[in-house]
């Protein structure tokens, strides 16, 4: 089970949202069958019947009063946004082939570098 | 602290004198400002130097002084805070160039109650990116070296608020610890660092690792400051639903430097193969020397040790790759130019911005959670992770306190450790602790021959910090470094 192949690295690498350069994605079919190979042990381990651990103290959880509360302001909000087009954040097109939304022409000099 | 203020003053004596009048705060912070500027060019604690701020800080609470306002307990006390805890108007960015230029508009919580007791933010401290490290040698940006050995590694994540502390830059430090990262590094640089209890201190505020594991604590120079930070960081808050609400003890009031009748318990899976022998010696040190006060040592097993390492590596990378699903160059952080499209853009954006590590454990944990691979991978670590915390609350059947090796080895050399496998392996000892939620408390207990910290650790029940605390206090006063100061800065 362990061993993994490169088609698989591509796959995971899709579903992680993470672009990989040829030998970086070479480099990690190694090192991750490597870390999976020394995780193996776990399957050994007799775990019957037992709960998976989810808090160390038994918690609960509370529900708050339903006020409304002051957030953060817009402008302390889209601050640190990458490009934005007025009061919001501007993104490139979501389907490819359609035209593209607002985005690289916004995009402020100095941020997202 | 008459003419110049001494920089390994303790919190207490630095918070006193500014109370007296004997220091002004502003004087304080100027003199570890100071010596930041001629040393930390060597060491490479701090990633981020908040001069400016500190000034303004020092300046409100000299004026408050003087117009014979109530001054909070840490009043002045300059606190340097690694770069994962999210401050207000100051650049944050977990050691990860994903997030370069980032000024949150926001305080973390742990940051809030050091303001409002007073304590000066110094600057940020450099961090293996996202504290996914042992060595912080996975920063994006620089170096931390060891003060104690300026060829060796400082230990990690909270590899920069260690060399901070042990190199007097700065009154006291919070780190966090998901896996060891406070512990850790503080034994590696001769400090004391302390991982509460999950849930003691807000998650509020700090970027998050693998949330069911993160904790903020402190880096301090003796128990003492530790015991005074915990006091003023701990305490719930609803913004952190797994925040507890118990009451927060006077821990600094726990220490009593007594521990006769206390149950120490020594688990024998921590001295097996594979634990250098001067560390072993120094902890066989410090067993007796609290038997000699009258503590009671007693043998224990705690017999899913072995299998903390898997489980910890597949529970952080999961919650891992989750919680840095976040960083999409969309909000906030870089962004990748000229993508083509959404998908295009979080794809590039992550590949550009995160670190080889990183990017490992992102691929190890979307690997874990992968439809029909959860149940062999996450869930059956959060069951072996449920057998390792039946392990400890049976022990404290018989014991009050585990002793053991914080680490396996003194720091390092940079380079040192070559496969990533070589790195967690490092880890074996403290990352049960995290697992189980209990607290965990590392103090210096002596050199190698080499001249290199050892720290032992202390691990107890849940929120039972101050046992921890007061036993930590008799190691450091029996078997701790005194008024031995590192090399480079001696």
């Amino acid at each position: 089970m362990p061993t993994l192949t490169r088609a698989e690295v591509d796959e995971i690498a899709l579903l992680a949202r993470l672009h990989l350069e040829p030998a970086e994605a070479e480099a990690l079919q190694g090192e991750l069958g490597a870390i999976l190979e020394h995780f193996a042990a776990l399957a050994a381990v007799d775990t019957e019947g037992v709960l998976p651990m989810t808090h160390v103290l038994p918690t609960t959880a509370p529900l708050r009063a339903d006020v409304v509360e002051p957030s953060l302001p817009v402008e302390d909000a889209l601050r640190a946004a990458p490009a934005r087009h007025g009061d919001l954040i501007s993104v490139p097109s979501i389907i490819p082939g359609s035209p593209a939304s607002a985005g690289a022409s916004h995009h402020r000099p100095g941020a997202g570098e | 602290m008459s003419s110049t203020p001494d920089p390994y003053a303790s919190v207490t004596a630095t918070a006193r004198a500014i109370a007296t009048g004997e220091a002004t705060a502003t004087r304080v912070v100027d003199a570890y400002l100071g010596r930041i500027r001629n040393l930390d060019r060597e060491l490479g604690a701090f990633l981020a130097v908040n001069a400016e701020g500190a000034r303004a800080g020092a300046a409100a609470v000299d004026r408050a002084r003087a117009a014979n306002e109530p001054l909070g307990p840490l009043a002045g006390v300059p606190i340097a805070l690694k770069d994962n805890l999210v401050t207000r108007g100051l650049a944050t960015t977990a050691g990860s160039k994903i997030l370069a230029g980032w000024i949150p508009p926001y305080d973390g919580d742990a940051v809030t109650r050091l303001r409002a007791a007073g304590a000066i933010v110094l600057g940020k401290t450099n961090m293996d990116e996202f504290g996914m490290g042992s060595s912080t040698e996975r920063s994006a940006y620089q170096k931390t070296r060891n003060p104690w050995d300026t060829s060796r590694v400082p230990g990690g994540s909270s590899g920069g608020s260690a060399a901070a502390v042990a190199a007097g830059l700065c009154a006291a430090s919070l780190g966090t610890d998901t896996g060891g990262s406070i512990r850790q590094p503080a034994a590696m640089c001769g400090v004391v660092g302390m991982k509460p209890t999950y849930g003691r201190v807000s998650r509020y505020g700090v970027v998050a690792y693998a949330s069911s594991l993160d904790q903020v604590g402190p880096l301090a120079r003796s128990v003492e400051d530790a015991a005074l930070l915990l006091s003023a960081i701990a305490g719930h808050d609803p913004r952190d639903a797994t925040s507890i609400a118990a009451p927060v003890d006077a821990y600094a009031a726990a220490l009593t430097g007594e521990v006769a009748g206390l149950r120490v318990g020594l688990p024998r899976e921590y001295y097996g193969e594979g634990l250098d022998a001067e560390i072993r010696a120094a902890l066989a040190r410090t067993a007796e020397a609290l038997r000699e006060r009258g503590a009671e040592i007693v043998d224990v097993s705690l017999p899913h040790t072995a299998h903390a390492l898997p489980a910890y590596y597949v529970i952080a990378p999961a919650e891992a790759s989750s919680n840095l699903a976040r960083y999409d160059g969309i909000r906030y952080g870089t962004r990748a130019p000229d993508a083509p499209d959404l998908l295009a853009l979080y794809s590039k954006t992550r590949g550009a911005g995160f670190g080889p590590e990183v990017k490992r454990r992102i691929m190890l944990g979307t690997y874990a959670l992968r439809a029909g691979y959860y149940d062999a991978y996450y869930k059956k670590a959060q069951q072996v992770r449920a057998c390792i915390s039946r392990d400890f609350a049976d022990a404290w059947a018989t014991v009050d306190v585990l002793l053991t090796p914080t680490t396996p080895a003194p720091a390092f050399r940079f380079g040192a450790k070559a496969t990533p496998v070589d790195m967690y392996l490092g880890d074996i000892y403290t990352l049960a602790c995290n697992l189980a939620g209990l607290p965990g408390l590392s103090v210096p207990c002596g050199l190698t021959a080499g001249g290199l910290p050892i720290g032992a650790q202390l691990l107890g029940r849940p929120l039972d910090e101050a046992t921890l605390l007061r036993a930590g206090g008799v190691i450091e006063a029996a078997v701790g470094l005194g008024a031995q100061r590192p090399r480079a800065v001696s």
